[in-house]
C-alpha cells in the first residue's frame, strides 16, 4: 500500500497522472506545431503544375511518396523533385513551362513510374491530362497588339482544339485581328505555348485550374446554346383553327418568317 | 557466475591468446556498411543522371529510398512511409504495396534495424558526430529518454490522420538527405547540419537513438529477425569494451543477454561496432536458431579448455 500523501491522495497515482498529462501536454504541442508546419508546406503554393494524370492537389498532396521515379522516366528530362526550402512544396515532382514543357509523351512513361498512383493511371490518353489551363494576358500578347504572332496557336500539340484563333475587329482599320483564343475543355496545359511565346515575359501561362477558372453557377439557363437542356414544362399553345396558307408551308416561323418578309 | 574465483586468471589469460583485432579488419564491418551506404545512393544517382542500365531500356535502379525500382522489375517501398500515406485515407497501388512488403519482409524477417546502420545516409552524419563527441569528451547538455521516439513515431502517426498528409515524410531530413543527393541540391543540408550538430554538441546519439520515428518504426519491425549478434558469456570478461562503442548500449544489457544468449533487442541495428571491437570474441554475427547450439558449442568448449588450463 502507497503512503498517502497530506492531502489523503496517493502520491505515486498522482505522480504517474501528472508524468501522463506532461506527456500529453508535450504531444499535444508538438503535435499541433507539426500539423501546422505540414499544412504551411502544402499548401502555401498552390501554383504548382503537376505531371499528366496528377490526381486534385489535397489527394496527390497525400499520395505522393516523394521518390521521383517519374522524374527519372521523363524523357525530355522536365520534371524535376522540390527540393527543401523552395517555392513549392516539398519533394514532389513539377516542371516549369517556360524552361521546361511537358512535350505530352502519347505513352505517358512519368504516369507509369509511379508507384503509388498518385499519377492516376486513370489517364489513358495524354490529351485527356488536365495539368494546368493556358491563360492569355491579352494586354501584352502581340496578336492583340495587332501583330501576326500566332506563335502558340502554331505550336500548340491541340491547335485548332486547346488554341483556335479568332478574328477579332480592330478600332481604326478595317483588318481584322487574329487573336487566340484558349478552350479549357482541350488544352491539356502542356505549356509549349508558354514556352515558345516570343514577349520578354510570356504574355500566354499555365496556371492551375482553380486558379484562373470561373464557375458560373447552375442557376443560368443559356437558352441559346445547344448544350443547355430545357427542363421547364411548356404549355403547347393552341392550335390555330385554319390550315396554312401555301406561302408559309415549309418555311420556318417566328422571327427568321418575318424577316424573310414572307409574311408581310 | 557459479566458476570458482581460480577460474579468472585462467579466462583472463584465455582472452590474452585471442588479441583484439587491429587495423582495417577491427573496423570491417563500419566500412562494409559505408559502402553499402555509398554504393545505395550511387546506384540511384548513376540512374538518375548518368541513364545507368542493365539492358536497353531497363535502368538499374529508378527512385529513391522513399519508393524505388530495382532492374525495372522488383519494386521497393519504404513502408513507414506507405503506412503513412494508408492512414491519410488513400489506398495505394498494388506496386507500392508489394514494394512495401518485399522491404517490410526483409527487415521483419532477416535484417531487423538494418536500414539504420547500412542503408540511410544519416546514419554516417551521425556516426560521424559521434566518433567525434568522444574525442572532444563533450559532455551532454541534457538527456531524454531513449522511448521518446516511440511517442514521436506515434504522434507522427496521429498527425498524418488530422491532417491528410504523410507527416514524418514532410519534414524528414532522410528524405531531405537522399532526395537532394539524387535528385537536386536545396536546403536539405541544413537539417544534416542541424543533426550533426545536435548530436555533436547535445545530446550523444542524439537523432537516431532518441528522435528519429523511422529508426523507431524498424525497431518495431525488426524485433523478431533473424540476423542477431550472438552473445556468448563463457568468454565474456565484462569488459565494457562493446557498450562503449555501441550507438544503442542500452541492447547491451549483459545481465540480460546472458539469459537469452544474443542481442534480442529490436534497437540493435546490426551495424557490427561491437563484434570486432570485442576482444574475447563473445560477440558475433549469427542466425536466431542456429544461437542456442553455437552457444552451448561454447560453452563446453570454454570448460574443456578451462579444464586443460588447470591440468596442465
Amino acid at each position: 500500500m502507497a503512503d498517502q500523501g497530506p492531502s489523503g491522495l496517493n502520491p505515486n497515482r498522482r505522480d504517474f497522472l501528472v508524468k501522463l498529462a506532461q506527456g500529453a501536454a508535450l504531444a499535444g504541442t508538438g503535435g499541433l506545431l507539426w500539423d501546422y508546419l505540414l499544412r504551411r508546406e502544402a499548401r502555401a503554393a498552390p501554383f504548382a503544375l503537376r505531371p499528366p494524370g496528377a490526381l486534385a492537389e489535397d489527394d496527390f498532396n497525400a499520395v505522393c511518396i516523394k521518390c521521383g521515379q517519374c522524374v527519372n522516366d521523363c524523357p525530355p528530362h522536365v520534371l524535376k523533385l522540390e527540393p527543401a526550402g523552395g517555392a513549392l512544396p516539398i519533394g514532389m515532382p513539377y516542371y516549369v513551362p517556360r524552361t521546361g514543357a511537358c512535350v505530352m509523351c502519347p505513352d505517358i512513361p512519368c504516369m507509369k513510374a509511379c508507384p503509388t498512383g498518385a499519377l492516376s493511371p486513370k489517364l489513358k490518353n495524354i490529351n485527356d491530362a488536365r495539368m494546368g489551363l493556358a491563360v492569355i494576358d491579352i494586354e501584352n500578347c502581340l496578336s492583340w497588339k495587332g501583330l501576326r504572332c500566332e506563335i502558340c496557336h502554331r505550336e500548340c500539340p491541340l491547335k485548332g482544339k486547346a488554341i483556335t484563333l479568332e478574328a477579332h475587329p480592330r478600332q481604326i482599320s478595317k483588318h481584322a485581328m487574329f487573336v487566340p483564343l484558349v478552350h479549357s475543355d482541350a488544352c491539356t496545359g502542356c505549356g509549349i505555348c508558354e514556352r515558345a511565346c516570343p514577349t520578354d515575359v510570356a504574355a500566354i501561362r499555365i496556371l492551375p485550374h482553380k486558379l484562373v477558372q470561373g464557375k458560373i453557377g447552375d442557376h443560368y439557363r443559356l437558352g441559346w446554346t445547344f448544350d443547355t437542356e430545357i427542363t421547364q414544362d411548356f404549355k403547347q399553345a393552341p392550335q390555330a383553327a385554319p390550315s396554312p396558307s401555301p406561302a408559309t408551308v415549309g418555311k420556318p416561323g417566328g422571327l427568321d418568317y418575318l424577316n424573310s418578309g414572307g409574311g408581310l | 557466475m557459479n566458476a570458482p574465483e581460480a577460474d579468472v586468471p585462467v579466462l583472463a589469460e584465455y582472452a590474452m591468446e585471442r588479441p583484439t583485432p587491429t587495423g582495417l579488419w577491427a573496423w570491417r564491418y563500419l566500412i562494409l556498411r559505408r559502402i553499402v551506404q555509398f554504393a545505395i545512393l550511387l546506384l540511384f544517382f548513376g540512374t538518375a543522371h548518368w541513364s545507368w542500365q542493365v539492358a536497353k531500356g531497363v535502368p538499374l535502379l529508378t527512385g529513391n529510398l522513399s519508393a524505388s525500382k530495382f532492374i525495372g522489375l522488383i519494386p521497393l517501398t519504404d513502408p513507414f512511409a506507405a503506412l503513412q500515406i494508408f492512414l491519410t485515407g488513400h489506398v495505394l497501388q498494388t506496386q507500392s504495396l508489394l514494394g512495401a512488403a518485399i522491404v517490410l519482409g526483409i527487415y521483419f524477417l532477416i535484417g531487423g534495424r538494418m536500414f539504420c546502420a547500412w542503408v540511410c545516409p544519416v546514419n554516417a552524419v551521425t556516426d560521424l558526430a559521434g566518433w567525434l563527441r568522444g574525442k572532444l569528451g563533450i559532455r551532454p547538455i541534457f538527456h531524454l529518454p531513449r522511448t521518446l521516439r516511440y511517442f514521436i513515431l506515434a504522434v507522427a502517426l496521429v498527425i498524418t490522420v488530422i491532417s491528410g498528409l504523410a507527416a514524418f515524410e514532410w519534414v524528414s531530413p532522410i528524405g531531405m538527405a537522399h532526395r537532394e543527393i539524387i535528385f537536386g541540391l536545396g536546403m536539405g543540408f541544413t537539417a544534416l547540419l542541424a543533426i550533426f550538430l545536435f548530436d555533436l554538441l547535445i545530446l550523444k546519439n542524439g537523432w537516431c537513438g532518441h528522435l528519429c520515428p523511422l529508426g523507431a518504426f524498424y525497431s518495431l519491425v525488426g524485433k523478431t529477425a533473424l540476423l542477431r549478434v550472438r552473445f556468448d558469456k563463457s568468454t565474456c570478461t565484462r569488459c565494457g569494451e562493446c557498450a562503449r562503442v555501441c550507438p544503442e548500449p542500452q541492447v547491451l544489457n549483459l545481465k540480460k543477454l546472458d539469459e537469452r544468449g544474443y542481442v534480442f533487442s529490436g534497437e540493435c541495428s546490426n551495424c557490427g561496432r561491437c563484434t570486432p571491437i570485442c576482444p574475447e570474441g563473445s560477440l558475433k554475427f549469427d542466425f536466431k536458431p542456429l544461437i542456442r547450439t553455437h552457444n552451448a558449442q561454447a560453452l563446453a568448449q570454454a570448460d574443456i579448455i578451462a579444464v586443460q588450463r588447470r591440468t596442465r
